[in-house]
């Protein structure tokens, strides 16, 4: 069986019941491939039992390169390339330059965030999901288990996510 | 499991399903243009049309054409710019701000104040540009770009360019965020759209969404901390804002309180805006199930907290002038209240400061008409704050000798009508072409506070 091609999914209604499915599932060892939801579900990245995203770390240090730039740049332009005088204060004043130095590191903290959230997410305008059911972006959730990364064999599979509370279970193929 | 009080009103009324969250929102932009939207963008594009003609006869013939003078520099342009970017305060404090408080009411209606937002600053950052007179120098007036380019390094000491960066900033912040909170329903959209044309252009818009926890799991962190960065980032807008005036000495600017009073009064006017724009798109779209009368009854509850601010802060001002023993200051507030301009200033006490206070009436605050007329009273007298604040101090110059007044010319409210036919022409492209209701986060707490799925 060639990877990442063939599929079962269960569809679900209710969040609630969709948490407690995902630990009986993995429970009785089947490896889930993803869940996907129309909303956010909370509790749902421990069910899956994924890590915490470091995307506030990212957040952090693309916020501190933009209070070095900042600083550096005002520091640099007044008061080393082109000192000027300006009602006779200080080349390198520190009060003054906080406004610029603020408004850019939340101005990169923010872009590299999001930016980065785009490159490990894989989100961009020409890029062609693969959709397991299209009611996904409408009302029902949906685990999707990939056969090639499991030893069980289909039905049994079947079997699990259907006792598992799924309203219903379906099979999916992708071609490419 | 979410559990929500059983006394709280629900958020969502009409016993709505997650599935008819979809539907309700999608039907906006899968159907032809209604009537009255068309009449709408009819009347806003002919408005922005005699204000595309007012712009262009201002870059034409030079800023001369305002009704400026040597005495009052600043007029219309500077109140204009100043009030718009209020406006826009009001949807990153309902998307930031309430979101950071966890204040699920904000859910219905954040996707169209932010759009309010953008589109508001957008109207805002057309004065400073138009008023340097020459657009297209703006650029390397307001940046730092290198001394080839034909000026020295621009004054990090100056207001005006803090503006410059705060402005920006907080466009682009906005724009993020309102994005990133779009592309979820743009993808219900592009799994229901029939037509080619449709699939391909929601489907570009939509970045490839697919709804895996995981990436849930990442935007529900980038969303948090997005507001975390947007909190500061709109108290220190309308601050910034503020210094262009409290960083000078003319005498009724020179004010400590102007940063905190600035934006409680931004707060304050955006709304007043929300509740105008949504209170017609509640009707024109039939979305009475989403903003419900208990919406609209919280927003006009931080418009009565923020009203009291703004007049506390005026009269604070008022006795902090003569308090400080200052002799032009004294006249400076003297004149404001019992001048020449003292019809501008009691327009203002009338509609900032009496006005609101009807709210502590439960009858009117629950009243849609009510909220309506004073949400547009609200306006006015916001206006009409930024004009006594700016036109008053200068007016009465130094010297007697150059005391003028000032009178706007057609050009003056052309400019204006411009913004607004930009504005409204933006907000009913957004209003039909886009989800005006954030329909994932929406359907995220149809469990616990819809109608029929409690009982």
């Amino acid at each position: 069986m060639e990877n990442n091609k063939h599929f079962v999914l269960g569809v679900y209604d209710d969040e609630d019941v969709l948490l407690t499915a995902i630990k009986a599932v993995r429970e009785s060892g089947v490896k889930i491939h993803e869940v996907y939801s129309p909303f956010p579900v909370h509790g749902i990245d421990e069910a899956l039992g994924y890590k915490r995203t470091r995307l506030p770390i990212a957040a952090f240090l693309f916020g501190l390169l933009g209070t070095t730039l900042a600083l550096t740049m005002q520091v640099w332009m007044l008061g080393f390339d082109w000192p000027m005088i300006i009602g006779g204060k200080d080349f390198v004043s520190l009060p003054p330059f906080i406004p610029v130095t603020f408004e850019l590191t939340v101005l990169l903290s923010a872009l590299g965030m999001v930016g980065t959230f785009m490159i490990v997410s894989d989100l961009k305008p020409y890029k062609q999901p693969r959709i397991f059911d299209v009611r996904i972006t409408d009302d029902k959730h949906v685990m999707a288990i990939d056969l090639s990364a499991n030893n069980l064999a289909k039905d049994d599979i079947k079997k699990i996510v259907s006792s598992s509370g799924a309203g219903e279970v379906n099979d999916k193929d992708f071609e490419d | 499991m979410q559990v929500t009080s059983s006394v709280r009103e629900p958020l969502v009324t009409g016993g709505k399903t997650v599935h008819d969250v979809t539907e309700d929102i999608c039907r906006q932009v899968e159907g032809k243009p209604t009537k009255s939207w068309m009449l709408g963008m009819a009347i806003s594009l002919a408005t922005l049309g005699i204000g595309a003609y007012a712009v262009f006869m201002l870059l034409w013939e030079g800023i001369g054409v305002w009704g400026l003078n040597k005495t009052v520099g600043w007029a219309w342009d500077i109140t204009n710019f100043v009030w718009w970017v209020g406006i826009g305060h009001a949807g990153t404090l309902i998307s930031a701000i309430l979101l950071l408080f966890r204040q699920k009411w904000r859910m219905s209606i954040n996707r169209a104040a932010e759009a309010m937002t953008i589109f508001a600053v957008i109207c805002a950052a057309c004065f400073p540009g138009l008023h340097m007179g020459r657009l297209w120098v703006g650029f390397y007036w307001a940046l730092p770009l290198p001394n080839t380019w034909g000026s020295l390094w621009v004054n990090f000491n100056s207001p005006l360019l803090w503006d410059v960066f705060a402005i920006s900033t907080y466009f682009t912040v906005s724009l993020v965020f309102w994005y990133i909170g779009l592309i979820p329903d743009f993808a219900s959209i592009r799994d229901r759209a029939k037509n080619k044309v449709s699939k391909a252009v929601y489907g570009a818009l939509s970045f490839g969404w697919d709804g895996a926890a995981k990436t849930w799991m990442r935007y529900e962190s980038v969303a948090l901390i997005l507001a975390g960065l947007a909190t500061p980032l709109v108290l220190s807008v309308h601050t910034i804002v503020s210094f262009d005036f409290a960083t000078s000495v003319i005498p009724g600017w020179h004010t400590t309180i102007f940063p905190p009073y600035f934006v409680a009064g931004a707060i304050f006017s955006g709304f007043a805006m929300v509740l105008t724009l949504m209170l017609v798109t509640r009707k024109l779209f039939k979305l009475e199930d989403y903003i419900t009368i208990n919406h609209i009854e919280l927003m006009n509850i931080v418009i009565i907290i923020t009203g009291s601010i703004v007049g506390i802060a005026y009269i604070t001002e008022f006795f902090i002038a003569w308090y400080s023993g200052v002799d032009a200051e004294q006249y400076a507030f003297m004149n404001r209240a019992f001048g020449p301009y003292a019809w501008a200033y009691w327009s203002m006490m009338t509609c900032n400061v009496i006005s609101p206070q009807l709210f502590w009436v439960k009858k009117i605050r629950t009243s849609i008409a009510a909220t309506f007329i004073l949400s547009i009273i609200v306006n006015i007298g916001m206006w009409f704050e930024r004009f006594v604040i700016i036109v008053t101090s200068l007016h009465r110059d130094y010297l007697p000798s150059s005391w003028a007044m000032f009178y706007p010319t057609f050009y003056d409210v052309g400019v204006y009508l411009f913004t607004f036919g930009l504005f409204f022409t933006a907000f009913l492209l957004f209003a039909k072409f886009f989800p005006v209701i954030n329909m994932a986060e929406v359907k995220s707490i149809i469990k616990s506070s819809s109608l029929k799925r409690n009982n």
